[in-house]
This record gives C-alpha cells, sequence and structure tokens, in this order.
C-alpha cells in the first residue's frame, strides 16, 4: 500500500456522510488526513428526554438536517461539489432507519454527481480517526475499539485489513456506562456523566470484580461487573445505607478501565507492536486515556487516541477511512443497502 | 418541462419522467426488496433509457406522505440528494392525492384512497371531481365508513388498505345503500406517473404565482428563491409528512414515559454532597 504521496500526485477530497446513530455529519477530508471541515449536528439533547437514542426521532431528525449540513461541511471547506472526487457514507453498523437516510442519500448524490460512491464501515471510520489526528500513524499497531455498540480489540494490518484479537461476549463497555448512569440516576448518555462523577470519587473504596472469558485472554465481559454494581445499589437500598455516587461511579469506571488497559497492552506485548490506538466514544474517557498513556509509557509503546470531537460519531473519520478504499480503487454502486448488523471485517 | 418523481410511500417504488403533459418514462416495482435495494437502480436504468441525467430536470417531486416511515425516507433522502446536486427545488406531493389521481372517476364519484397505517387504521383521503373533501389522516376504517356516508352516494376505493378492509367497506356502505368500487390492478398501488402528474401541476402554479418560468429557477439556482412555499422549497427543507408522531414521542405526550423513568431510576442518596 502506497501511503508517502508522491509530490506529482492529485489532491483527493472526499466528502464523507455519517447517519448511523444519532448525529447527521458531513465533512471534507483532504488526502485522508486533512481536515477541511467536520460539520456534526448533534440530536443528544432530545434524546436525553428519553433517557435514550429513539430511533425513528433519529431518522427525523436525519432527514430535516442531512443538506445543511452536507451544504455547510462544503461551505466551510471552501469546496463544491465539483471539486469533490468521491462521496463516502456510513452503511453499517448502526441504526437501520438512521443509516438509510445517509446511504440513500450518499447514492443520489453520487449518481446525480457522477462521483464515485464509497461505503463505510463505521467501526473502520473509527479506527481511521486516528489517522488524521496522528498525521504520522501507519499501519500495523494494536487498536481498542470502545463505544456503545462495540468492544474489540484488533491488529490493524494495513488499512482497512483488521485481525480481531478479542471482543466483548456481553455487553458493550459503553453499553455497560450507560447501564450504570441510569442506575445511579445520572441519565444519558452514560459515559460522559459517569466519567465527570467519578472524578471526585475514590476508584478504590468499592471492590468491583474483573470479569474475565475462559480461555479467551483477551476478550471482553462487562455483564458480571454490571450486576455487582446493581447488587451493590439493591443492597444500599434494602439496608437503608447511603451510596457515595462519586465513589460508586469511580469504582465502577477503574474496573472498567483496567480491563481494557490490561489486556490491551498484554495483547501489543504478545503480538509485538509498539503502537496503541484507541477509537470510539469511550476513548474519550479521560480516565482510559490517563491509564492507557501511563501503561505503554511504562511499556515504552507509543499510545495514540483522537481528539474528543472525533472520537465521536464524526463524518471526518468517515472520509478518512474511505480514501484508503479510494486508492484501492474500492467503490461502491447504486446498489449499496444499509446492514445494521455489519460485523468488522465484513463488506 | 422535466419532472423527475419519486414515489416510496408503500411497497412501490416507482421512478417516473414527466415532460410537459406527458408520460415519459415510469419504472415501477412491488415487491419485497427493500426500496434502498430498487429505487436508485430503477431511476439509473430509465434515465439511462430516456437519454438524461438528472441535470436535465426542473424539479424533482417526491411523494412525501402519509405512507411507511422509512419508505419515506428512503424516498425523500433520494429526492434532496438529487436536488442538492443538481440545485434543483423539491416538489411535495401528497401520497395519497397522487393515488387519488391514479384513478379515473365520473363527476359525483367520491375518490378514497386508502393506505394500511396498522394498528387498526388507515392512512386516508377523499377527494369529488379533484375537490378535497376530507383533510388527510390516520383515522379506524368504522369511522372513516360513517363520515364518507354524509359525502356522496357512490364511492372508489384504492390503495393497499383495500384488501385488508374490503369486506367492512362493502358491508357498512351497501347497508346504506351506496355505491362502492374498487380499483383495479392497473391503479390500485402507487405509481411515480401520478407523482408527476401531480408534481407538475404544483410546480406551474408555484411559477406562475411567481411569474417565473422554469428556465429561469435554473439558471438563477435554487438559492436565489425566497419565495419557496408548502408545495415548491429547497431541498434542504423538505421533510416528509407522516401524519403520526413517534410512538416514544406520544407515549410521552400522554405522560407515560415520565412514570417510565420514574420507575426505572433508583432514588439514590448521594453520600456526601446535597
Amino acid at each position: 500500500m502506497p501511503t508517502n504521496r508522491k509530490d506529482d500526485m492529485k489532491d483527493i477530497y472526499i466528502l464523507g456522510i455519517e447517519s448511523s446513530c444519532d448525529e447527521t455529519a458531513a465533512a471534507v477530508v483532504k488526502n485522508g488526513r486533512e481536515v477541511l471541515s467536520n460539520v456534526i449536528s448533534s440530536q443528544i439533547d432530545i434524546h436525553t428526554i428519553y433517557g435514550g437514542v429513539v430511533p425513528e426521532i433519529a431518522s427525523r431528525l436525519h432527514i430535516e438536517n442531512i443538506n445543511g449540513v452536507i451544504r455547510l461541511a462544503l461551505k466551510e471547506a471552501g469546496k463544491t461539489f465539483e471539486d469533490i472526487d468521491a462521496i463516502a457514507v456510513t452503511y453499517g453498523p448502526g441504526l437501520v432507519g438512521a443509516l438509510l437516510v445517509g446511504v440513500s442519500e450518499a447514492k443520489a448524490l453520487a449518481y446525480a454527481l457522477d462521483k464515485p460512491l464509497i461505503g463505510v464501515h463505521h467501526i473502520e471510520g473509527h479506527v481511521a480517526a486516528n489517522f488524521i489526528a496522528h498525521p504520522d500513524l501507519e499501519p500495523p499497531f494494536i487498536c481498542l475499539i470502545v463505544s456503545g455498540g462495540h468492544t474489540h480489540l484488533v491488529v490493524v494490518k494495513d488499512y482497512g485489513s483488521f485481525e480481531i484479537i478479542g471482543k466483548t461476549g456481553d455487553d458493550a463497555a459503553g453499553e455497560a456506562y450507560d447501564k450504570v448512569a441510569r442506575a445511579v440516576g445520572l441519565g444519558y448518555p452514560g459515559g460522559p456523566k459517569v466519567d465527570r462523577e467519578a472524578r471526585s470519587g475514590n476508584p478504590h473504596a468499592i471492590e468491583f470484580p474483573r470479569g474475565e472469558v475462559k480461555n479467551a485472554p483477551y476478550d471482553f465481559t462487562f455483564s458480571g461487573l454490571k450486576s455487582a454494581v446493581l447488587n451493590y445499589i439493591n443492597h444500599a437500598e434494602m439496608t437503608g445505607t447511603k451510596i457515595n455516587r462519586a465513589d460508586l461511579c469511580a469504582s465502577f469506571q477503574n474496573a472498567v478501565v483496567e480491563s481494557l488497559v490490561e489486556r490491551t497492552v498484554a495483547c501489543a506485548k504478545e503480538y509485538k507492536y509498539d503502537t496503541v490506538a484507541m477509537a470510539g466514544g469511550v476513548s474519550a474517557n479521560s480516565a482510559l486515556r490517563a491509564a492507557m498513556e501511563k501503561a505503554c509509557e511504562e511499556e515504552g509503546m507509543r499510545c495514540c487516541y483522537p481528539d474528543i470531537i472525533l472520537c465521536t460519531d464524526n463524518a471526518a473519520m468517515i472520509a478518512s477511512a474511505a480514501y484508503y478504499e479510494f486508492l484501492r480503487g474500492n467503490r461502491a454502486d447504486e446498489y449499496l443497502n444499509a446492514v445494521p448488523n455489519l460485523k468488522l471485517g465484513e463488506r | 418541462m422535466k419532472i423527475l418523481a419519486i414515489e416510496a410511500s408503500g411497497l412501490v417504488a416507482s421512478v417516473a419522467v414527466t415532460e410537459d403533459d406527458v408520460l415519459k418514462a415510469e419504472f415501477t416495482v412491488n415487491n419485497k426488496l427493500t426500496h434502498s435495494q430498487t429505487l436508485l437502480p430503477m431511476l439509473k436504468k430509465m434515465m439511462d433509457i430516456l437519454g438524461e441525467t438528472v441535470r436535465d430536470m426542473d424539479a424533482v417531486a417526491v411523494s412525501a406522505g402519509p405512507g411507511s416511515f422509512t419508505g419515506l425516507r428512503i424516498g425523500a433522502a433520494t429526492a434532496k440528494g438529487l436536488a442538492l446536486a443538481a440545485d434543483l427545488p423539491v416538489i411535495k406531493v401528497s401520497s395519497l392525492e397522487a393515488l387519488m389521481h391514479q384513478v379515473s372517476a365520473d363527476r359525483d364519484d367520491v375518490i378514497c384512497p386508502i393506505m394500511d397505517a396498522r394498528r387498526g387504521q388507515v392512512y386516508c383521503g377523499a377527494w369529488k371531481d379533484g375537490k378535497k373533501l376530507m383533510e388527510e389522516k390516520a383515522e379506524a376504517v368504522e369511522y372513516l365508513l360513517e363520515e364518507l356516508d354524509k359525502l356522496g352516494e357512490s364511492f372508489i376505493f384504492s390503495g393497499d388498505g383495500v384488501p385488508v378492509y374490503k369486506e367492512i367497506i362493502k358491508e357498512r356502505l351497501k347497508s346504506k345503500n351506496k355505491s362502492v368500487y374498487f380499483a383495479d390492478s392497473c391503479n390500485n398501488r402507487q405509481r411515480a406517473a401520478s407523482v408527476g402528474a401531480v408534481g407538475i401541476k404544483k410546480y406551474r402554479a408555484w411559477l406562475e404565482k411567481n411569474k417565473l418560468t422554469p428556465e429561469a429557477v435554473k439558471s438563477e439556482g435554487t438559492a436565489a428563491h425566497k419565495n419557496f412555499d408548502d408545495d415548491v422549497m429547497s431541498s434542504d427543507d423538505f421533510v416528509p409528512e407522516y401524519l403520526r408522531k413517534p410512538q416514544a414521542e406520544r407515549e410521552k405526550d400522554a405522560g407515560l414515559l415520565e412514570d417510565a423513568g420514574k420507575k426505572s431510576l433508583r432514588k439514590i442518596a448521594n453520600g456526601n454532597r446535597s
């Protein structure tokens, strides 16, 4: 894979579109690494009222906002459709109704403009966010992908090529955060709220279990931890004991972070990679970032993660991932469909 | 004047090009594939056969609803993407009004397109001699039939609500000595040709009202027009007409969400801080 651009290569501008969950996003990215615009219309305030993402409401907001978001992304980048070399869109995984808005829009744009269309795996997009944040980062490296729907430990062997080393057998890390947040009355979205609450708590106040999966050292499990937290709360309620919410959040978070960091660093050591990257919404977590940095430093490894704005769902990461597909000549056609359960490594 | 029409409000996926008062091409499929797999491939093939591009069109007409929420959005996103790329206005057409237009009727017939809206309801409307007799709505078929009783003596029904409610419609209206007919297979489901036919009328009316020509709109671009309205608009502003709120919103409005929320939220005294 040629990654060093030659001087005489034409610059490639990709318009990315992302609508897999509750953010309507569009971005223009130059040569896969330079973000010219990154427009995100977040619906979070509306879904917070309902305590989580309501798929029908998310889909309605996507269709309301998508053209304005695309127009703004072009304007902020100082580009017109004529300057764009390809249209990229997330086609899975995600909420099917939400994905279909972006996919239908992107197919129509690509057809009417007569531009190439590239379908992007949402999780590959999250990994690619690291290419934007670290212009010199190149595969291979180890990547921990942690979000509301995913917990994967992978070797990024090449652009768009992954080997899955470990994954969660039950809840995703972000899902565990949301459930614990709901149980302690912090509401949605759980990740940032638990993270904030945990800052004033003692991470060693309550000893919660670290789940392990038999014969799969790099797999994750969070259901036991989640149950332990819920049991702790129930027990306290029954005995009338007051719960220190900050301590509970800090102790829960410590258990999650330890599970994630230990496996990631052990995996990098065993597979002999000296670079560790993180991707996905949970990689915005302050405790996870601090712990991973510290562990990598102790092992002499490089630790990468994207800026917060690129950790959450965005279209710049989709355009970045699409760039490498573009270089390989991979194109989608007018039959591209949304694939809500698209697995990592599937095409 | 050429109008590209898109229809995806129900099981039918359909695209058409209407030039002035003539249908140039129509491609209609009614099977189990999702619209996302049929609509754009059909559009591409149709345009190739016509030797036209989206930029050759003057506007995009789209079936706005009511109908299947997901279908409406696939149609809407497709129309919005095409219109954004080619800088064309979007014409909003009611799926029921387009369905009504497919039925040729005598002046005294009341045309009632009904679409299965699930939950015991139909999306429905009623027209006589081109005049709208009731607002489009989601309604239980029994209530609709009571209302129709007062609107005429002879009725023609069409749409995918017919197979679901045919017997009750016949029984109720015939007991009141009304005539009841059902549209046949060439005009009892949505088709983009009728979306185009309604769309071109709406577009002409808008052009006339604003003293514009289609050529002027195309050369000036949609951004130059501040006089868009509810029928003809910028692709940015087009949204489907669902006629129903999302279930979660209905529950919230009914006060059910609060109860569910209270139940799931555990009240936890916060140790050191208030």
